[in-house]
């Protein structure tokens, strides 16, 4: 056997240190489908509780949206269940260069390539469009997916300050002698809710002839007036030279990515993105949804502008409420508590409340920076929302909270 | 060894890669291993040492062990400028 006894043991052993250190992940299964209401079984085993949900990606409440759903049945009898085969062999379809072209169409880019997620086109797309003379310079806090990217291609690697343009300027003119620079950033900052000065960016870009990369999964279909993304927000579409971003957050939640943007980059992603060339794409019942998605969003922002409103209204009654929170203006709402176990057991008391949000701490978030991070969707309605404020008051209260500054919360709890 | 460069480099290395003020940093203190420069990030620190001193480090001396801390990134500039 080759599993031996002192191999196992090593592994329980490691598994063991993770849960000793607080960062053992634990999941809680969901009786229902993903909604503004969720039924939960947690701990397993227990009776279901009905909660509300501030935790999901659902920003625009399509996970479960009945023509969404609709049109994935009706694709799944049109095209099928799976395609078994990669798209360059045998794994295309009509609905698949739909999908692309609207996603195209949507972003206002030149062309679009599906991944089987978003993780897999940034895994894929740095290695597809750079070389060894190349530089990537990304910012600090750029999602962990664009961070494996990165460390897959051959270009060189530097950083700068998160949202720190002076910094970037600095990295453009050191790294001038480059035949090309690529400038990183997340669109949507999804622990703080911040976004990416892309208005700048795009200048400083134009300045040191460097393109830009954009990752947009927690903005496409809902920030900007018509929800196109942060491109749009700050003004400039058709100004960033590559997007990616998921269709397993607002655009539906359920699977799938792509990377949208200049139509020879996109090409040599189709030539040569392995995640592209070597898996499967995207099911023919998400793809029919997806597109379904698009033609809603299309249509109207009815949705984004009803998240909109909820979010501020959120996060103006925190901030009334005396709670510390992250600045921003998105439907991340991060609810600073500072202390690790503070934030464990705020998150453990809000789902006793009937109020399901998560805790997160170090190494997630920076030391000293833990929060309960919570996201408004367009499925809640204000009765959710104001039962959600009663919980978070209620909780605030018993760890006297309320009203203080970061100061006076550290001295209670630690930092 | 030369507290010139140990201070020019101490000195980019706070200004580089140090976000929160309160966080000190020595000639001594594990920068990559102690979790204050990414490995992401050492690239510009290379760049800076051969610009400033007009020497070029070979990519299998630029490691990140020999980059961990200001004295020993200190001994390499020493190295090739002796060179």
């Amino acid at each position: 056997m080759a599993y031996s006894d002192k191999i196992r043991a090593t592994y329980t052993e490691q598994l063991d240190t993770l849960k000793d250190g607080g960062i053992f992940k634990i999941e809680r299964y969901i009786h229902s489908v993903q909604d503004a209401e969720i039924e939960v079984e947690f701990p397993p085993g227990a009776p279901l509780k009905k909660v509300i949900n501030i935790c999901a990606n659902n920003y625009l409440g399509l996970s479960s949206h009945p023509e969404v759903v609709q049109a994935a049945h009706a694709g799944l009898d049109a095209r099928g269940y799976g395609m078994s085969s990669v798209r360059f062999i045998c794994g295309t379809q009509d609905i698949h260069k739909i999908l692309e072209q609207k996603v195209t169409d949507f972003l206002g880019t030149e062309d679009t390539i599906l991944f089987p997620s978003c993780m897999d086109a940034n895994a894929g797309v740095f290695e597809a469009i750079l070389g060894e003379e190349d530089v990537m310079i990304s910012d600090r806090l750029v999602h962990a997916s664009l961070i494996d990217g990165i460390r897959l291609c051959k270009a060189m690697t530097d950083s700068f300050k998160h949202s720190d343009m002076k910094h970037l300027e600095e990295k453009l003119i050191l790294h001038a002698d480059k035949r090309r620079k690529l400038v990183i950033t997340d669109g949507v900052y999804s622990m703080d809710g911040d976004t990416a000065k892309l208005d700048e960016m795009v200048a400083l870009c134009e300045k040191y002839d460097a393109m830009i990369l954009v990752d947009e999964s927690h903005a496409s279909g809902f920030i900007g007036n018509t929800g196109r993304g942060t491109h749009e927000k700050y003004g400039v579409m058709g100004k960033i030279d590559i997007i990616t971003t998921t269709f397993g957050k607002g655009l539906g939640g359920a699977s799938g990515g792509c990377v949208s943007g200049r139509k020879e980059l996109v090409e040599l992603c189709r030539q040569k993105a392995r995640p592209y060339l070597f898996s499967n794409t995207i099911a023919p019942p998400v793809v029919a949804g997806v597109i379904n998605v698009l033609d809603i969003l299309s249509k109207t922002t009815e949705r984004r502008d009803k998240l909109e409103e909820n979010a501020n209204w959120w996060r103006k009654s925190l901030l009334e409420a005396g709670f510390i929170l992250q600045p921003g203006d998105t439907p991340i709402v991060p609810v600073m508590l500072f202390n690790a176990k503070l934030s464990q057991d705020f998150a453990r008391d809000l789902f006793d409340e009937g109020v399901y949000a998560i805790g997160f701490f170090f190494p997630v978030v920076p030391q000293g920076k833990a929060r309960i991070r919570t996201q408004i969707s367009a499925a809640h309605d204000r009765h959710h929302l104001e039962k959600a404020l009663d919980a978070f008051i209620k909780v605030g209260k018993k760890y006297d909270i309320l009203g203080k500054t970061k100061n006076e919360v550290t001295a209670m709890y630690g930092a | 060894m030369n507290q010139e460069i140990r201070d020019v480099v101490l000195e980019y290395v706070i200004n580089e890669y140090m976000e929160d003020q309160d966080e000190e940093i020595t000639f001594d203190t594990a920068l990559i291993s102690g979790g204050f420069v990414d490995s992401f990030s050492m690239v510009s620190l290379k760049r800076f040492l051969e610009t400033k001193y007009k020497i070029s480090l070979p990519d299998n001396r630029a490691t990140p062990e020999a980059f961990d801390t200001v004295d020993k990134i200190t001994e390499l500039v020493e190295e090739f400028l002796a060179k």
